[in-house]
């Protein structure tokens, strides 16, 4: 979109209400991408926002003439995306963006809502900051209070410096008025111009209506004009003297108490608790700079944001090495602390020699929150064997079952007993089989095959999630074939997960289904009433609820296939209950499930039910035209 | 109560209104409250009698938005006057940044403000902190009553500001003196900030 050129800093009256933000602006329009980054501006309409993009475009392009200065609104760049998904050209979309030199965003509170353009402005806000281009917002409200944002792009938002604009004092109304009045060639006397200024409009636009509208009805009068009959006509009342003397009260208090604290307030401080909020914002710690505040005397603060950058600036570099050897490193927290630097370059120099043991199990999957009962005994007590004897009981343990039932967390949970049994001993690597392939395929990409392999023939114990994806995968099948031979020539424990017994997974190579089939293969099963039970019991009792018997028998009652439905159905009616501001009853969760209604039996399942109605024979509805050989029996 | 809190950008000033009973120190913070425009107030909290007298504590936060990238508010809060509610004005106190003392110009009323003066001093020497280091001004109120009925306040300044400090007069129940005490309180209080702490 193109600047209105009319929108400058020369013809942008300031006063007490914007003078912090009109500052800030030409900061940014003089240094783009190094001051205040992003500089958010909120305010109500029609206090100049806008102008203040403005005048940072146009200033901003003078400045720097090689720079790109692009100036759009929330609701065009959603259009823009939309069409660029279209099309499917987003990549283009975001390197257009991407590339921008200073981005100016008008109208940023119509975000609410739109999830995919969220994520996408997360994306790109996070690129363009990290290669220090400008990003300039402004809404009608704070970051905080947009409503329905992903709360990692509201503390993006809020990561530079946030500011707003304030309604006009009495001394910016009446330079407002005067401005507007010598560039439109009004000729209205000072004094009419003042009064006009001491009513209270909400917002600049209002103000130059009014004074549009003053000059219309003057040149249409005739004689002198006075401001009561002014007001007459605009349609106002005309204040009482006593309320025009009040709001100068509250003005003139707090333009003294602006000026009293800027002239206070230390700027060495300010200027750290700035950088602590940007770096804050940006995901860093910052006790190395929360340590200055307590020093006895003030530090060189230049320094300190110097040295702090610089850190961050290791920690970047290290965290890009350290997720070209693995993906999963990136993002971590040793790489988010410039007191620490030196401890993510021995990380990362631990990664690039292959010494990092693979990602380990979950600790929220541990083996007493794995509730027990008929349908998962066996895989339950295998599992407990395994951790027991890691190797020598049954290698491989294969746990299969539908999908929610708890395969992952019984497999977690075999790691994390073996973990805490050998007291740290012996390295478990558990890894979803989708990300064994992702690894793979950027080892390949990035010629480090032979480190990720190293990494898991290292392990003690190798716990598998999903095998099922490996279907098809010919080279990750190989890679495993060969982890898998090593390890169990070993004697060091493999555990497998997957939604269906090795037999039934498709494209799997015949060598590596024997090995899958050739420790212990076991089934869990939908749960059972009883664990139906338990764990409705459980999931109220996590949640502060005493388990009453006949909620959880409610509970329980649902027909539900796997654990994952059942808690989903818990928490909707604790949810609902919370809601309510009630305790859940029997009766209330009742009400909230609606009438339990049973799937009709499947042809399958009655077929598993009874041997008898294998034979098509013997099942009435599956005779061919019943009717005709009812009245030939009966002949 | 630190008065800036460098990490989470905010500036907070407690500021207590002190002073004898029926003085004005709740008039004080209603005119405030009318003439704050809405988005800048939060809800006055009054805990108050059934006769209107101050039973616990007025209080009225203020919002004054981003100054110099810190969020700035004021938070005014009011003793109960009367003698009996010592403990309340000691723990109203705890904390002030500032403190404006409310005396009632009335001639009759003298010995009360000096009494209540007394006892602002007493109440701050209990908390170990010295009187003369808390920014402090007096307000002279009801200086609209007729002259034969009040002090004037030179006469008042003698009577009471034996520390010098920043005086005002004041019609707290129309407005006049109102701000102008705020604002003296304020400058006072702020001059904190600075690395010298305003000495």
């Amino acid at each position: 979109m193109q600047l209105d050129n009319r929108y400058r800093f020369e013809t942008l009256v300031v006063g007490s209400a914007n003078r912090l933000a009109v500052a800030a602006a030409r900061a940014v329009a003089e240094a783009p991408g190094t001051v205040y980054n992003p500089l958010f501006v909120y305010g109500a309409s029609g206090l100049g926002k806008t102008h203040l993009l403005g005048g940072i475009g146009q200033l901003a392009r003078a400045l720097h003439p090689n720079l790109t200065v692009e100036y759009v609104t929330l609701v065009d760049l959603v259009e823009q995306h939309h069409a660029a998904v279209a099309q499917g050209a987003t990549d283009s979309w975001t390197a257009r963006w991407t590339d921008v030199g200073v981005m100016l965003i008008d109208d940023l509170q119509f975000l609410t809502g739109r999830r995919e353009t969220q994520t996408e402005l997360l994306k790109l806000f996070a690129s363009m900051q990290q290669r220090t281009r400008q990003l300039v917002m402004t809404s009608d409200r704070p970051p905080s209070e947009i409503a329905d944002v992903d709360e990692r792009l509201i503390a993006r938002l809020g990561g530079g410096l946030v500011v707003d604009i304030g309604s006009p004092d009495y001394e910016t109304r009446a330079a407002i008025l005067r401005t507007v009045a010598a560039e439109r060639d009004f000729e209205v006397p000072d004094e009419l111009l003042n009064e006009l200024a001491r009513i209270e409009f909400r917002n600049v636009r209002e103000l130059q209506g009014a004074l549009n509208r003053l000059v219309a009805h003057r040149s249409l009068g005739t004689g002198e004009l006075r401001l009561d009959d002014v007001l007459r006509a605009l349609g106002l009342e005309v204040p009482a003297p006593a309320a025009r003397r009040s709001v100068d009260d509250f003005e003139s208090f707090l333009a003294d108490v602006t000026s009293a604290v800027q002239q206070h307030v230390e700027t060495w401080k300010s200027r750290l608790s700035e950088a602590i909020a940007y770096w804050a914002g940006e995901g860093y710690r910052t006790a190395l700079l929360d340590r200055a505040f307590a020093l006895p005397s003030q530090p060189d603060v230049d320094e300190l944001l110097d040295a702090f950058a610089k850190s961050v600036e290791r920690l970047r570099k290290l965290e890009a090495r350290a997720a070209s050897v693995d993906p999963s490193l990136g993002g971590q927290e040793a790489f988010r602390d410039p007191d620490q630097v030196e401890r993510a370059a021995e990380l990362v120099s631990r990664a690039e020699a292959g010494e990092l043991p693979p990602p380990g199990p979950s600790p929220a999957f541990v083996r007493a929150l794995f509730e027990v009962s008929t349908s998962n005994l066996l895989a339950a007590k295998a599992a407990d064997a395994v951790a027991e004897h890691p190797g020598k009981r049954y290698n491989p343990l294969l746990l299969h079952g539908p999908s929610g039932v708890g395969k992952t967390h019984l497999a977690h949970a075999i790691g994390n007993e073996i973990a805490a049994r050998s007291g740290g001993a012996l390295s478990v690597a558990c890894v979803p089989a989708q990300r064994f392939v992702d690894e793979l395929i950027a080892a390949i990409g990035s010629g480090t095959v032979e480190r990720w392999r190293a990494r898991y023939r290292a392990a003690d114990v190798l716990i598998l999630d999903d095998v099922q994806f490996l279907s098809g995968k010919e080279r990750t099948q190989e890679e495993l074939f060969h982890v898998f031979n090593t390890l169990h020539a070993s004697g060091r424990q493999l555990v497998l997960t997957s939604d269906q017994p090795p037999r039934r997974i498709p494209d799997i190579e015949e060598r590596l289904r024997s090995r899958f089939d050739g420790g212990l293969v076991v089934p869990i099963e939908p749960p059972d009433r009883l664990l139906r039970e338990r764990i409705a019991a459980r999931t109220l009792a996590q949640h502060g609820h005493d388990a009453d018997a006949e909620v959880v028998r409610v509970l329980a009652d649902q027909p539900v296939h796997n654990v994952r439905e059942l808690v989903g159905v818990v928490h909707r009616v604790l949810a609902a209950a919370d809601a309510a501001g009630v305790t859940p009853t029997p009766a209330f969760t009742r009400r909230e499930l609606g009438p339990v209604v049973r799937p009709t039996p499947s042809r399958v399942t009655m077929r598993a039910a009874d041997s008898a109605f294998l034979d098509r024979e013997k099942v009435v509805w599956d005779w061919p035209d019943t009717h005709a050989r009812l009245i030939e029996e009966l002949r | 109560m630190s008065l800036v809190n460098y990490a989470t950008r905010e500036i907070t000033c407690k500021i207590v209104y002190y002073g004898p009973g029926r003085s004005g120190k709740t008039t004080n913070l209603h005119y405030i409250y009318s003439q704050v425009p809405a988005d800048r107030k939060g809800n006055m909290v009054s805990l108050a009698t059934q006769t209107d007298r101050t039973l616990f504590f007025d209080f009225l936060p203020l919002d004054l938005g981003s100054i110099s990238g810190f969020t700035t508010k004021f938070q005014l809060y009011t003793v109960p006057g009367q003698v009996y509610y010592q403990t309340t004005r000691k723990l109203v106190l705890q904390g002030a940044d500032g403190v404006v003392f409310v005396a009632d110009s009335q001639v009759r009323q003298l010995d009360e403000n000096i009494e209540s003066l007394q006892d602002l001093h007493a109440n701050l020497a209990e908390q170990d902190i010295d009187a003369r280091t808390v920014p402090l001004v007096l307000q002279y109120n009801k200086q609209d009553l007729p002259a034969g009925l009040i002090h004037t306040q030179v006469e008042l300044d003698d009577a009471l500001n034996f520390r010098g400090v920043p005086s005002f007069g004041a019609d707290a129940l129309h407005g006049p003196g109102v701000f102008e005490t705020l604002r003296g309180i304020s400058e006072l209080v702020l001059r904190k900030l600075s690395p010298s702490g305003g000495e």
